[in-house]
C-alpha cells in the first residue's frame, strides 16, 4: 500500500478479532475475524466511503479508526503518528481531531443533558474559550447545522430523529476536527429527512475541508458523498476505487451482486436482477480462500482454496482501481 | 368496487389512547385490494401504514388501540365488526401477516417446527401429526429454505435474518391465504437478502393465486415488485395510483418531494439533493386542514382550513390535494 506524507489516515494491515467466550471459565473458543487484514488510505478533505453488508467489519473499522476499539494487529497513522501508540493527554488532543457521527440520534445523545451543555462540552474538555465564549461557539454551531437558538435549552428527547442527528453533527464538528467518522448517520432517518441531513453534511465539509470516513450499507447514499469507495465483506475490502467506477465498472463479483440487488425507483427500469443465494458465512467461521466463494456464481476451484489479494487491477479503465478477485480480468473481459 | 375486488377498506378511522390525549393515526382511509395483485403502500413513520396493517388483523393493541369508524370489507363480511371467533378463523388462515423483525415475530422459546404444525392445528384440525409434519416440510422446501427437516427442530436464533423470514413466510402461507400482508418484511435485512425475499414473495404471489398487500418506506422496492400504489402520509390517504403512472405523473405535492428526495445511484454524485423542508407533524397537534401544509410548496389559502378529498386526477389515479384538483378541467 502507498504510505505517502500526503495521506492523513493510513490503515495498514488493520485486524480486529472479538473472542468468542465459552465454557466454565468463559475462556476464548473462537474469534470474530471482524476485520481481517485491511489497509486503506485517505488523502485530506477526501471522502472514504466505506460500503457492505451486515457482519462484513466496517463499522469496527471506523471504532478502530476512532480509537473506540484498540485493534488486534496492524497501524492506523493519523498524520503520520500511529495511534495505537498514543495515550492520556496525547490521545485527547488527537481526538480533537477525530470525532464520529453515529447511526441512532436516538441511542447516542445523552437524555440527561441540554443541548447546550451537550454542544459546550467538548469546548470545556479541551479547555477552549470563556463560558460567555463557549455559549456563542453554541449558537454558530446550532445556526451552522440549520437548529433554531432556543434549541440549546433543550432536551434530545424533545426534537425528531433528523433534528437530533443534527446536534450529533453539530457536537461532532464543535471543535473543527480535520477528520470526521459518519457511521450510518442517516440509516435511522426518514427518507425525506436524510436528503436533508445528506446535504447539510455536504455543506459542511465545502466549508470546512474536513476529511471522512463514511460507512454505510446504503450504496448509493455511499457514492453520492463520496470520492473513493471501499466494498468490504466478511472482513475484508474485496474491491477499492473511484465513486464512479465502481457504479460504471465493478469488477468484483459481490460489487456487482450489491449494485443489482439495489432497488431502482423506476419501474421501467427492466433489469436482469441477479439474485446472490445463500446466507452470508459467519465471520467466526470465515470461508477458505476467497470468502465469497461460498455464494459467488463464478467460483472456480482456485477460489476455494487460494484466498485472493487486494491489488491493483491495470485493465479497468480507472487509474487507481484494486480489487480482490482470482477471475477479476476474466469476467470483465467476459462482459 | 368491481368484481376484482378482494378487500375494500372503507372510511376507516382508528385512534390510540396516549399521554397527549386520543390520537388519530389514520383519518378517513379508503382504498381496495384487487384479486391477484401486489398492492404497495408506502409512507414515512408515522403515516399510518403498519396501524393499518394491524387495524385490518385486527391486531390493534389493546385498550389503547382502536377503530373509530369506517369498514374493512372482505368475503362479504365487515372485518372491523367481526366477533373475535369469527376474526381468529380468517386470520392466519384467509388474511396472512408477515412482519418487519422475524426475530420478535418468532417465538424465541418453540422450534420451527412446532410454530409452523401450530398454524395446521389452529385451522386443519382434522390433520393428524405425520400429515402435519410433511405439509411443514413440503412448505419450508417451497419457501427455498435448504435442508428443511434439521431446520424443524431448530430454533429462531439458530437461524440467519434471511432465514428466519423465510420461516415467517412460509408460516402465514401454510394454508393457502387469500391475502399476504407483508409490513417491511425486508427493512430489517442486508440488500442481497432483500432481493431474495423480495423474489420469493412475488414468486408465492403468482403460484398461490394470491394478493399482496407489501407495506414499505422503499420506493425501488415499491417500483420493482408492486403493480398499484398508495402513497400515505401522516395517516391520511394522498394519492393512489398503477406503478408506472405514480413514478411517472406523480400528482401530490409530497409523492412529487418523495420522488424527488431519493438517493439513486445514476446521479451526479456531491450535488444538493432536493428535499422536503421541515418534518411530520406530530399526530398529536395537528394543523386543520391539510396535513401537508407546513411542508407543501403548493400551499393555498384554503389548505390551511380545509382538509382535501380524494378526486380523480387521471384514470386509475387519485390525488387528495387542493392545488391538484384545482387545476382539474
Amino acid at each position: 500500500m502507498a504510505t505517502s506524507g500526503l495521506n492523513l489516515l493510513e490503515v495498514e494491515r488493520l485486524k480486529k478479532y472479538f473472542p468468542v467466550r465459552g465454557g466454565v471459565f468463559l475462556r476464548p473458543v473462537a474469534h470474530v475475524h471482524a476485520v481481517d487484514d485491511i489497509s486503506f488510505a485517505i488523502r485530506p478533505g477526501e471522502t472514504l466511503g466505506l460500503v457492505g453488508e451486515s457482519g462484513c467489519g466496517k463499522t469496527t473499522v471506523g471504532r478502530c479508526v476512532a480509537r473506540l476499539y484498540d485493534p488486534t494487529a496492524g497501524a492506523i497513522r493519523f498524520d503520520g503518528t500511529d495511534l495505537a501508540g498514543v495515550r492520556g493527554a496525547a490521545l485527547r488532543r488527537l481526538r480533537r481531531h477525530i470525532q464520529m457521527v453515529f447511526q441512532d440520534p436516538f441511542e447516542s445523545l445523552n437524555p440527561r443533558h441540554t443541548v447546550g451543555t451537550m454542544l459546550e462540552e467538548p469546548f470545556k474538555i479541551h479547555r477552549i474559550g470563556t463560558a460567555v465564549e463557549r455559549r456563542q461557539s453554541v449558537q454558530s454551531l446550532l445556526d451552522r447545522v440549520g437548529l433554531s437558538a432556543n434549541a440549546a435549552d433543550r432536551f434530545p428527547h424533545e426534537f425528531s430523529g433528523g433534528q437530533r442527528q443534527r446536534i450529533g453533527i453539530a457536537r461532532a464538528i464543535a471543535l473543527n476536527p480535520r477528520m470526521i467518522i459518519c457511521d450510518e448517520p442517516v440509516s435511522a432517518l426518514d427518507v425525506s429527512i436524510q436528503s436533508q441531513i445528506l446535504n447539510l453534511l455536504l455543506d459542511l465539509q465545502r466549508e470546512s475541508g474536513f476529511t471522512c470516513l463514511f460507512i454505510a450499507h446504503d450504496l448509493a447514499v455511499v457514492r453520492h458523498v463520496s470520492d473513493r469507495i471501499a466494498v468490504m465483506y466478511l472482513g475484508k475490502i474485496v474491491e477499492i476505487t473511484d465513486a464512479d467506477t465502481i457504479y460504471a465498472t465493478p469488477l468484483h463479483p459481490y460489487t456487482r451482486a450489491l449494485i443489482s440487488a439495489i432497488p431502482i425507483a423506476d419501474p421501467a427500469a427492466k433489469r436482469q436482477k441477479q439474485v446472490l443465494p445463500g446466507d452470508v458465512p459467519s465471520p467466526s467461521a470465515p470461508p477458505p480462500g476467497c470468502r465469497f466463494h461460498t455464494r459467488c456464481p463464478h467460483a472456480a476451484g482456485i477460489c476455494k482454496t487460494v484466498e485472493p489479494a487486494l491489488i491493483p487491477a491495470p485493465f479497468s479503465p480507472a487509474p487507481d482501481h484494486r480489487v480482490a478477485c482470482h477471475r477479476a480480468e476474466e469476467l470483465m473481459k467476459k462482459k | 368496487m368491481n368484481a376484482g375486488t378482494l378487500l375494500t377498506v372503507e372510511n376507516l378511522s382508528v385512534s390510540f389512547e396516549t399521554e397527549a390525549g386520543r390520537v388519530r393515526a389514520v383519518d378517513r382511509l379508503s382504498f381496495e385490494v384487487r384479486h391477484g395483485e401486489v398492492l404497495g403502500l408506502v409512507g414515512e413513520s408515522g403515516c399510518g401504514k403498519s396501524v393499518t396493517a394491524l387495524s385490518i388483523m385486527r391486531l390493534l393493541p389493546k385498550p389503547s388501540g382502536r377503530i373509530d369508524s369506517g369498514r374493512i370489507l372482505f368475503g362479504g363480511r365487515d372485518l372491523a365488526a367481526l366477533p373475535p371467533e369469527a376474526m381468529r378463523s380468517i386470520r392466519g388462515r384467509r388474511i396472512a401477516m408477515i412482519f418487519q423483525e422475524p426475530m420478535t415475530a418468532l417465538n424465541p422459546v418453540h422450534t420451527i417446527g412446532r410454530q409452523l404444525g401450530e398454524v395446521y392445528g389452529l385451522h386443519h384440525p382434522e390433520m393428524d401429526r405425520p400429515a402435519v409434519t410433511a405439509a411443514s416440510l413440503a412448505m419450508l422446501k417451497k419457501v427455498g429454505i435448504p435442508d428443511p427437516a434439521q431446520r424443524m427442530g431448530q430454533y429462531p436464533h439458530q437461524i440467519s435474518g434471511g432465514m428466519r423470514q423465510r420461516v415467517m413466510i412460509a408460516i402465514a402461507l401454510a394454508c393457502g391465504p387469500d391475502l399476504l400482508i407483508a409490513d417491511e418484511p425486508t427493512t430489517a435485512l442486508d440488500v442481497t437478502i432483500q432481493a431474495q425475499i423480495l423474489e420469493l414473495i412475488t414468486t408465492m404471489q403468482q403460484q398461490n393465486d394470491m394478493s399482496v398487500m407489501l407495506i414499505t418506506h422503499d420506493l425501488g422496492v415499491i417500483a420493482e415488485t408492486c403493480q398499484r400504489v398508495c402513497v400515505m402520509y401522516a395517516g391520511t390517504l394522498v394519492e393512489n395510483a398503477n406503478v408506472a403512472t405514480l413514478f411517472d405523473r406523480p400528482a401530490h405535492p409530497y409523492t412529487r418531494g418523495l420522488l424527488d428526495s431519493i438517493v439513486r445511484l445514476g446521479n451526479r454524485r456531491k450535488t444538493k439533493l432536493p428535499t422536503i423542508a421541515g418534518m411530520v407533524p406530530s399526530l398529536a397537534e395537528l394543523p386543520p386542514g391539510c396535513r401537508f401544509q407546513n411542508r407543501c410548496p403548493r400551499v393555498m389559502d384554503i389548505c390551511r382550513n380545509v382538509a382535501p378529498s380524494l378526486v380523480a386526477v387521471g384514470p386509475e389515479h387519485m390525488a387528495s390535494c387542493h392545488a391538484v384538483e384545482k387545476e382539474l378541467p
